[in-house]
């Protein structure tokens, strides 16, 4: 059996979504970190699939980009959230707030 | 399926390669252990720069297209090129005094700015989806640590934490935005999408995966120009980061912003222009509109300077929907005029500031213009050019766009840019008033002219002079650089 070119397309829109959810709600700035890594990821999977269902290599090709610069973002995300934690013994993303407005 | 290896033409890439040589080697350099090599970081980095501009400018009318269609270099991307290149030059050399006085004298900042100046190279000359992407990234990573910089400093660090948060959150839906348009179409390359839109007429115009994917990628590009509902990151990294970096931003980004910009929809998504300029119509209103009306209430000229450029950025995006030749033109000349003025303001702030106290509030400027008459007349003559004042830059660049959108037949979205310009003459303006006709309560002490920093205002004067009395030169190149997009 042969799962349609939807279905991954729908598990991809709901793990995005996940993602996306999980940004806006959290407040810990590890763990909307980690939300958006899910968001690259769900889109992974849509590039992967697509690629399949296209017969071409283009969006495998993608893929390992994406997850480079994953990477890439990783390394500068969490060394910018330790420097804040020096400072302030605190990674809440509310507190983020001597510049307003 | 055959994989086939695309020529390696190197010739094409030589300013990038040459700029990324230079970046190495200012790494390299911090490993000698003596306090002279501090100054090579300087020497070679701006050396590298140049170096990349004069391989860029002998590129000018010898196009070629390389790695199979990914890289491509036409006057288009020459032109934005060169300009981002004259802005990593310029604030190279306003870093120089500022990063001795804060202690951040590391050879990583000047690497830093220029892999961010090779992303944004990349950026504007990007054939396809997965080079712009990665252009973008490129220039993103440098970025989030560059205004992270003064890692010892609160408002920096939490700058680039929010922006870091942000642009990572936008990544994801530009992302989603490239794969939707790969779904509907089956390719990254821009002219292969521009071809394929164009032969199946009618149903994969409707096909609501590829408008959603173009939706999206409205939203990655529109993130990096600052247009309005992706702005708010905006006042925040422009005010912690340090500030030479806050002119960088203003600057070289934006300007790689819009190339990406115009690139990918009038090449790829002429065929559905009627869905994107009715976006892009609000978008350009929302911008204009929120931008100078917020920056009307500030006090901190940092904070006040973002939010013109949000203003500005609305401009921009009124020639955009216009999208006629003159439109086009001037959106080149607009992002000169707009980076020359900018960087020259943001060099006064930064001659005013010291260590540890940036005085950037709008009360430490009050009788600048008693002290330091030509200081102030300087910061003034950026201010109204930016307001679009005759016979400045600024005036010249509004005066193109907003005739071309009248030219397009938008002339309610014109008038409602000539109300925001007059809009934002009052904000620019206040500054001059706390220059001239307030009091000083502070002693503005020692300021340190660096010979450097004496010579970018020079520059960014006369251009601003020379783009406003003389505006057909530049017009002119910019119409020769746009000839490939039609």
């Amino acid at each position: 059996m042969i799962v349609p070119i939807t279905h991954f397309l729908i598990l991809s829109a709901i793990l995005f979504s996940i993602g996306v959810v999980g940004v806006l709600t959290r407040r810990n700035a590890i763990i909307i970190f980690m939300s958006i890594e899910l968001m690259l990821n769900a889109v992974n999977v849509s590039f992967v699939a697509l690629s399949k269902h296209l017969n071409s290599m283009d969006g495998q090709l993608f893929v390992f980009f994406i997850m480079t610069v994953a990477a890439a973002e990783a390394g500068v995300g969490l060394a910018i959230i330790i420097a804040l934690y020096r400072r302030r013994a605190s990674v809440n993303v509310d507190e983020l707030n001597i510049m307003k407005w | 399926m055959e994989i086939i290896l695309p020529q390696i033409d190197l010739k094409s890439i030589a300013p990038i390669l040459v700029l990324s040589i230079a970046a190495i080697l200012v790494l390299l350099i911090g490993l000698i252990p003596n306090k002279a090599s501090k100054s090579l970081y300087y020497y070679v980095s701006f050396l590298g720069i140049v170096a990349a501009a004069i391989l860029t400018i002998k590129q000018f009318d010898n196009n070629s297209v390389s790695f199979n269609g990914a890289y491509i270099v036409d006057n288009f991307s020459i032109f934005f090129n060169v300009v981002i290149l004259a802005c990593s030059a310029l604030v190279i050399l306003l870093s120089e005094s500022y990063i001795k006085q804060e202690d951040i004298n590391f050879g990583e900042y000047y690497c830093l700015i220029m892999f961010a100046t090779v992303g944004m190279m990349i950026m504007t000359a990007g054939g396809n989806l997965l080079m712009i992407f990665l252009g973008l990234e490129v220039l993103s990573i440098s970025l989030y640590i560059l205004a992270g910089f003064k890692r010892d400093n609160e408002k920096s660090v939490e700058a680039a934490l929010k922006y870091f948060i942000l642009g990572a959150f936008i990544t994801g839906f530009l992302l989603f935005g490239i794969v939707l348009v790969y779904g509907a179409t089956g390719s990254f390359d821009l002219q292969e999408i521009a071809s394929i839109l164009k032969a199946d007429g009618s149903k994969i115009l409707t096909d609501p995966m590829l408008l959603l994917g173009m939706i999206f990628l409205i939203f990655g590009f529109g993130f990096k120009v600052a247009t309005v509902p992706f702005h708010s990151w905006v006042p925040d990294v422009y005010e912690g980061a340090p500030t030479p970096i806050t002119a960088f931003f203003a600057a070289g980004p934006k300007a790689a912003g819009f190339a990406i910009f115009f690139r990918v929809f009038l090449v790829s998504f002429k065929e559905l222009d009627l869905h994107w300029v009715k976006i892009l119509w609000i978008l350009a209103v929302l911008t204009m509109t929120v931008g100078n009306l917020i920056a009307i209430k500030q006090n901190s000229v940092k904070r006040m300077l973002a939010y013109s450029s949000i203003a500005h950025a609305g401009y921009i995006i009124v020639a955009l929907v216009a999208c006629n030749n003159m439109a086009m033109a001037s959106v080149l000349f607009y992002v000169v005029a707009y980076g020359l003025m900018n960087i020259g303001a943001f060099s006064i702030i930064i001659l005013l500031g010291r260590k540890g106290e940036e005085n950037t509030e709008l009360e430490d400027y009050a009788g600048l213009g008693f002290k330091h008459p030509l200081l102030a007349i300087v910061m003034t003559i950026f201010l109204l050019s930016m307001a679009g004042i005759p016979p400045l830059a600024g005036f010249v660049g509004k005066f193109y766009i907003f005739s071309s959108a009248m030219k397009s037949g938008f002339v309610v979205l014109a008038v409602i840019g000539v109300i925001n310009s007059v809009i934002s003459v009052y904000y620019y303006l206040r500054v001059t008033v706390f220059m001239y006709m307030k009091k000083p309560n502070r002693d503005f002490g020692q300021l340190c002219f660096s010979p450097y920093l004496i010579l970018v205002l020079l520059l960014t004067l006369w251009g601003t002079f020379q783009l406003g009395l003389f505006p057909s030169n530049l017009i002119n190149i910019a119409e020769r650089s746009i000839l490939i997009l039609q």
